[in-house]
């Protein structure tokens, strides 16, 4: 066993126990803002697994998506709503957690066996290290190029739809506008984009 | 393949001429640089401090420091002295533990960035392949520490804060990406080092700021604007927020978070440098100047002439880039918040993407000149 070697296994357990812990503490812990910021915690040791596997496009792509977009807009949408708030009691909480913890467990065993079962081809293929990011780059735009659009529509969606959501515009019909015998002011004329009852 | 000076390679052959491992050696190497580059770091911080405290002062016609040293070149010294000693407060209603890692989490991405910043062919921390690229990442984890303390202070100034400097750097990285993503279309390659190669081919005039001067300044905005530095330095707008999410911190955890607002300084500085000035390249080319003299470019004495010279540019240019830096910062005032995201969101970001489509379609044209 030389330096190199146990370092790397050093660092494994240490990623993954952070990663176990972290993702359990993610579930379990009351605080929401902490599991928002242990979630950060998670994409990071991640991002360290994908390093010890020579991938640093991977494990930077990881920390700029997971870490600098998703888990500050997660933070963001915690620290704007009222958390002075109490939530509501739920009817049978209890149950409920037992049901989730039990298909979580299954999920577990399952995963378990098909990790144990399997006969893994080791040691798997050489990496390719540094040239992984033109190999990246070749594979996106010829073989995974529908894949890559359908994704970027998809999106594209997300991001109108949030934007239907967020400006909550009001169109007048054109025939009020014209209509100047019409006693109301245009304001009362206003229909919202969406109706009041949908945005509730 | 690399010419010139090795230094780790004449290190881990020195250590194993004593009869150590080649492991041990590489091992022992490893910390070296790590420790110079984190000394020189912070010795840039103290030479920035003093040149902010000086130039703030001639821009409002005082004198300055003066008793501290000669020309008080010792003032950020005793700054740091007293930061060091002061008490460390947590508000009692604050979340401690988050109070804490926050500062940390702003602190060390930074330094960390250190990393890929070449001042010379071999001398760097390490010459990884995502070069560029880490910097971009590294840097998008710095919202979430100013967030945390932002929001652990349980001051609604600090949350205020703390939440603009997010939005702040969320929406200038990306015209930020875009810029770095058009120098790289550009040199064919991500790292640092092949970036600065790729201009030092005819002198200064083969300096990226000709071929991307829309990017030269959108990159230059961006980088002020993730320094949090004046014009953009909403988030501790002293008028409107006190002093946004530092509000509450105090000694040491207060360092940390002046520490890394200049480090972040000084790094996008040599960034700048690297990507748009030639980096170590001298204005003209060595290789002219070594045939000139009738010595070959291997040699010796020009290879550490040339290497020197390298450090010294690399500094000097990133120091002209801070000088203005400081130059604008005690000289424009402060954009609104509406007016920043504006410029962000509506300025910068469709600019930045004409400007990379240009430049594909010139490298498309113009091969020889836009890299092939």
């Amino acid at each position: 066993m030389n330096i190199a070697y146990s370092t790397e296994l050093i660092c494994f357990l240490i990623l993954s126990a952070v990663i176990v812990s972290g993702s359990l503490a993610v579930v379990l812990l009351e605080n929401i803002v902490y599991s928002a910021f242990l979630l950060g915690g998670v994409f990071m040791a991640v991002a360290g697994l994908y390093l010890l596997l020579n991938a640093s496009f991977v494990a930077a792509a990881q920390i700029l998506v997971y870490v600098g977009a998703v888990n500050v807009l997660i933070l963001f949408a915690i620290m704007l709503v009222n958390n002075k708030e109490k939530l509501k009691p739920i009817k049978g909480l209890r149950t409920r957690k037992l049901i989730s913890g039990g298909v979580c467990g299954g999920l577990l065993i399952l995963l378990l066996r098909v990790s144990i079962t399997t006969k893994w081809n080791l040691p798997g293929p050489a990496s390719i290290g540094e040239e992984a990011t033109e190999r990246i780059g070749e594979h996106l735009f010829t073989d995974y190029l529908l894949p890559f659009e359908l994704a970027s529509i998809l999106l594209l969606m997300a991001m109108i739809g949030a934007i239907v959501l967020a400006r909550r515009d009001v169109s007048i019909p054109k025939a009020d506008i014209n209509d100047l015998k019409n006693k109301k002011t245009l304001s009362d004329k206003k229909i919202p984009l969406l109706s009041e009852n949908s945005i509730k | 393949m690399n010419s010139g000076i090795d230094l780790e390679m004449s290190f881990t052959q020195g250590v194993q001429n004593l009869g150590l491992s080649h492991e041990l050696a590489h091992l022992l190497w490893i910390p070296l640089p790590m420790l110079l580059v984190l000394v020189s770091a912070v010795i840039g911080v103290l030479v920035t401090v003093w040149l902010e405290r000086k130039i703030s002062a001639a821009a409002q016609q005082r004198i300055g420091p003066e008793y501290a040293g000669a020309l008080g070149i010792l003032q950020p010294m005793a700054d740091g002295l007293k930061l060091l000693v002061k008490e460390d407060i947590i508000p009692a209603r604050a979340d401690s533990v988050l109070f804490t890692v926050g500062p940390i989490l702003v602190l060390v991405p930074v330094i960390l960035s250190w990393l890929i910043v070449p001042f010379g062919q071999n001398l760097l921390i390490s010459n990884v392949g995502i070069g560029i690229f880490l910097w971009i990442a590294l840097s998008s984890i710095q919202p979430i520490g100013l967030l945390m303390s932002g929001y652990s202070s349980n001051n609604k100034y600090s949350l205020l804060g703390g939440l603009r400097a997010a939005a702040q750097s969320i929406s200038y990285e990306i015209p930020l990406a875009l810029a770095v993503l058009a120098i790289v279309m550009m040199s064919n390659s991500l790292s640092t080092v092949d970036i600065v190669e790729q201009q030092n081919t005819a002198g200064f005039l083969s300096w990226n700021i000709w071929r991307q001067p829309v990017g030269f300044i959108i990159f230059w905005i961006c980088a002020l604007a993730e320094c949090e530095r004046l014009p953009f330095d909403l988030p501790e707008a002293e008028e409107e927020l006190v002093a946004g999410y530092q509000t509450e911190y105090a000694g040491m955890k207060f360092a940390l978070f002046y520490l890394a607002g200049y480090i972040n300084l000084v790094l996008s500085a040599l960034l700048v440098s690297v990507l748009y000035l030639g980096g170590w390249g001298f204005p003209i080319s060595i290789d002219w100047f070594s045939s000139l003299i009738g010595l070959s470019i291997d040699n010796p004495l020009v290879q550490i002439i040339a290497a020197s010279l390298g450090i010294v540019m690399t500094i000097l240019k990133a120091y002209l880039l801070v000088f203005l830096a400081i130059l604008l910062r005690w000289t424009t005032p402060r954009v609104r918040i509406d007016q920043l995201l504006d410029l962000g969101w509506k300025f910068l970001l469709p600019i930045s993407l004409v400007n990379l489509l240009v430049t594909a379609s010139l490298k498309l044209a113009f091969p020889m000149t836009f890299g092939g």
